[in-house]
């Protein structure tokens, strides 16, 4: 019993020396606090590759970027963190504006990413971009039939497009884009046509979408390039089966281009470790880095030195919507409004 | 003796006090910011969300309490008063869905039923019967209220089962003397015998549907803890969130008393040591016997066993990716995290405990149950009132000591333990408070007469004498604390994932079958101490079970 209650006793005492030795060891340790609402193992990689070449720790915190975002708010001056990641130029638009990250420049960070895909005064930086296009049921649907996302508001598609919730931020922002090119009365249009076309209530993630056309819900649906990649690669071949009935459209072609959007990376505006963040940011951008993103991830590379993966190859080339990234940040708010107001739920 | 109460009062009874005052701190604050102002998003969500976060809530109250009491009460009757086929082995099976933290049960259901998933599989390339759209879809309410339900009914299941078994036999044999059949035995003796017991098991119930996160959050469905996540992370809005959290722990303490009236203070306890252990009827026709095996397989398999096969069908798929040498780690900490927090709970519980037999004011023994109350406030609640102190506390030890000392207690495990402690304690201390009622106080009195300081007469005589209860607390606190969820989402420290919280993360993120393995650790560790306790009880009706079935 004694030595139960011993071993008890000492239990206890570890976890608490364990819990309260968290905070910072020594200052002489090189870290780097990184936020990310990234969760793919791909990053996992490129972390500990980091680590290696350069002996700087990384320290992980994965959230939704709301989430990351709100810390770091609430953390003040007293934050830890050194970098936000976001999979979404509004988050990191949004950030920016709560004064969250501070402006840095880099010649190695200049040379890899065009100024399309960065910040005007460095506060974010491009790691990877994808395209939100068009998936259809390869045996229901002739491809040649959609050209355009206005093109799926035409009453012939009624109860057969498939698009997830209006509070996914990807949506937002490529109704952002909407309003940009077009304006507000016709964004408001094309986001009531898409509601009156749907083939069932908004849910679920992207894969869902795919995963409807496949069941036979809905015809066409809305999502982003990395998901049919993920979905053709899975362990599961029943999900393999629903990613193969599905060709992949990219809209816009004659017009302003298929809509994209960014996974970014910004310095927080209190980093403790400037230096280190700044390193890591341009390790990611490096062609090595890039090839890694691309290849297990199924992103499209921001450093054009770096190869796309096998299976975006085969979709070709595609224009791309050149809306500046913060100006879809700008308008986030408004295109909240406009979902709500057509009754997208 | 006078003088030595005033003495023991100053020392332990004090120290019980601070303690208490510690633990209930978190609820004092969240119930004092209802009567601060709510945040700038207030009014949005007071007028476009909040009748959605009141209605679902209440559905799903609703709706899991019904089917609860459905499953639990029958399923305790079954297997309390017939024996057939099996049924020595259902009656500790059916507890194992509590095993299987409700999220994790959303997500291998929706993993099972979704177009991928091995039903609508089958269907398609075996029979080739093609379903198109959404025949079963669980990703809404009902659904949530058919998951909740079935990991959720062994609360019900469990109490009900123990007092069926304690009810007199006699009584019920007097019934069917005096011409009641089975039926009538059960709706006007047990049933009504029963009432507190199925009352405090829905109660139960209730609270695990309030804190729930998880679920709701994957199915889509909106409830305050949504709402309290929504306002924080969302909006921004921490004092709206605050503010949401105090409604939910109003309306929990509603829950509590309600239960309480309705018990009446009525004793309902019948003269236990007078009956007889139960003699269970064995239905004489083959097919009744055959029918009862049949439902008891057919709840165990909806509520543990097809959820628990697609998690290894997941697991067998994606282990090679996911269990590493950080999935080691991941496992280590999150063990660590709970059975360090478990044993913290455990010695406050005994020390609680021990205070109150050592003080002879009755009134404490009261006070000191409420440092209980934790358990009913749902974890997203604890979570905000236990962070708003604790920051305090850091701001004023920045300002008094150094500027290095950043946020020492807030971002660190330490918060962590401390809310589960807040959270939990109820577990750990009840198990406890059986051990010591067990012992009674004379023994320790001998030992006090013979001149042993309390701490000593602590020490070599009721501590060991209640092991076996403090060992019960300890494992089920820490089952509980592996399986929490809200509360370690918000509170975690950087860097740190426990298996909960990591499963979440994939799930949400569209990575379902990786996450089956985080969850099949913490649904297999579950299950343990599951089977352990239930050894222990079934020694204790030991006679009980070694009794012929009689045949009608």
């Amino acid at each position: 019993m004694k030595t139960t209650l011993r071993f008890g006793l000492i239990l206890s005492l570890t976890t608490l020396f364990f819990a309260c030795g968290e905070s910072p060891k020594s200052k002489s340790e090189e870290v780097v606090n990184v936020y990310t609402h990234r969760h793919y193992k791909a990053d996992d990689e490129l972390f500990s590759q980091f680590t290696e070449e350069t002996g700087i720790k990384v320290n992980i915190v994965n959230a939704s970027a709301d989430e990351l975002i709100q810390r770091l708010e609430t953390e003040g001056a007293d934050s830890k963190a050194d970098i936000l990641i976001t999979v979404d130029a509004g988050r990191l638009y949004r950030a920016q504006s709560k004064d969250l990250l501070q402006p840095v420049s880099s010649e190695i960070l200049e040379a890899n990413i065009a100024p399309e895909f960065r910040e005007k005064e460095g506060h974010w930086y491009g790691m990877t971009y994808r395209a939100r296009i068009i998936a259809y049921a390869k045996d229901r649907v002739d491809p040649e039939e959609i050209k355009t996302y206005e093109d799926l508001t035409d009453p012939k598609w009624e109860d057969k497009v498939l698009i997830r919730s209006s509070e996914n931020i990807y949506n937002q922002s490529l109704l952002a884009s909407i309003i940009l090119a077009e304006g507000e009365e016709k964004a408001k249009a094309w986001a009531e046509g898409i509601v009156a076309n749907m083939a069932r209530d908004p849910k679920g993630g992207d894969r869902d979408q795919v995963k409807a056309i496949a069941s036979g819900e809905g015809d066409v649906a809305v999502v982003n390039t990395y998901y049919i990649g993920l979905l053709l690669n899975d362990e599961n071949e029943e999900e393999r089966k629903a990613g193969e009935s599905v060709g992949v459209i990219f809209p816009n072609q004659d017009g302003r281009g298929t809509h994209i959007n960014i996974s970014g990376i910004g310095v927080t505006k209190h980093a403790p470790n400037k230096e280190n963040a700044i390193a890591l940011m341009e390790f990611l951008s490096e062609e090595k880095a890039q090839q890694t993103l691309a290849n297990v991830n199924y992103e499209y590379p921001i450093n054009p030195k770096a190869e796309k993966a096998s299976i975006l190859k085969t979709w070709g080339d595609f224009k791309t919507d050149s809306v500046p990234f913060s100006k879809l940040g700008e308008y986030n708010s408004q295109a909240v409004k406009i979902f709500d107001e057509a009754g997208w739920k | 003796m006078a003088k030595r109460t005033t003495y023991w009062w100053n020392k332990w009874t004090g120290a019980a006090i601070v303690i208490l005052l510690l633990v209930l701190t978190p609820i004092f604050t969240i119930l004092v910011k209802l009567f601060d102002r709510p945040g700038e998003h207030w009014q949005h969500i007071a007028s476009t969300l909040l009748p959605s976060y009141f209605g679902d809530s209440i559905l799903l109250l609703l709706g899991v309490g019904s089917l609860t009491f459905l499953i639990g009460v029958s399923m305790a009757w079954l297997v309390s008063v017939y024996d057939f086929p099996g049924r020595r082995y259902f009656e500790w099976l059916l507890i194992l869905p509590l095993a299987f933290p409700s999220y994790m049960m959303g997500y291998s259901y929706v993993g099972i039923l979704e177009y991928t998933g091995p039903v609508q599989a089958f269907f398609r390339n075996t029979l080739d019967i093609h379903f198109t759209g959404a025949i079963i879809d669980i990703m809404n309410l009902p659904g949530a209220i058919f998951i909740l339900s079935v990991s959720l009914f062994p609360y019900v299941y469990v109490i009900c089962r123990a007092s069926f078994m304690r009810q007199s036999t006699a009584m019920q044999e007097a019934a069917l003397l005096l011409g009641s059949n089975r039926m009538q035995m059960f709706t006007k003796i047990a049933l009504p015998m029963a009432r507190p017991a199925v009352a405090g098991g829905i109660a139960l119930v209730g609270m695990e549907v309030l804190n729930d996160y998880g679920t709701v959050k994957y199915f889509g469905v909106n409830t305050f803890t949504t709402g309290i996540f929504r306002a924080w992370f969302s909006f921004g809005d921490i004092n709206t969130a605050i503010y949401l959290s105090a409604i939910l722990t109003v309306m929990v303490l509603v829950l509590i008393w309600l239960e309480n009236i309705q018990r009446g203070g009525r004793n309902w306890n019948v003269g236990r040591g007078s009956s007889k252990p139960a003699i269970r009827i064995r239905p004489q026709r083959k097919g009744t016997r055959g029918l009862y095996t049949a439902l008891c397989l057919a709840v165990l398999s909806i509520s543990f066993i097809f959820p628990l096969a697609q998690l290894f069908y997941w697991v067998s798929l994606t282990w090679r990716d996911v269990v590493d040498a950080e999935f080691g780690i991941l496992i280590f900490r999150s063990f660590s995290l709970a059975i360090g927090s478990a044993v913290a709970i455990a010695v406050i519980s005994i020390f609680l405990l021990y205070a109150t037999r050592l003080s002879p004011l009755r009134w404490t023994k009261h006070i000191a149950r409420t440092a209980s109350l934790g358990y009913a406030i749902p974890g997203a609640v604890i979570a905000v009132g236990v962070m708003i102190p604790m920051m305090e506390l850091d701001r004023s030890i920045k300002w008094a000591v150094s500027d290095q000392f950043g946020m020492i207690l807030s971002g660190t495990l330490f918060i962590l333990v401390v809310a589960y402690i807040v959270r939990f304690m109820a577990v750990g201390y009840n198990a406890i408070d059986a051990g010591f009622q067990k012992t009674g106080a004379s023994v320790n009195e001998v030992a006090r007469s013979l001149g042993a300081s309390p701490l000593r007469t602590l020490w070599k005589i009721d501590l060991p004498l209640i092991k076996n209860s403090i060992a019960g607390a300890v494992l089920l606190a820490f089952v509980d604390i592996l399986k929490e969820l809200p509360l370690t989402l918000i509170l975690r420290p950087f860097n740190f994932h426990t298996l909960a919280t990591k499963a979440f993360d994939m799930a949400t993120n569209e990575m379902i079958a990786e996450s089956a393995n985080a969850s099949l650790v913490v649904v297999l560790t579950g299950v343990v101490p599951i089977i352990l306790l239930n050894n222990a009880l079934s020694q204790r009706h030991g006679k009980a079970k070694k009794t012929q079935p009689r045949v009608i």
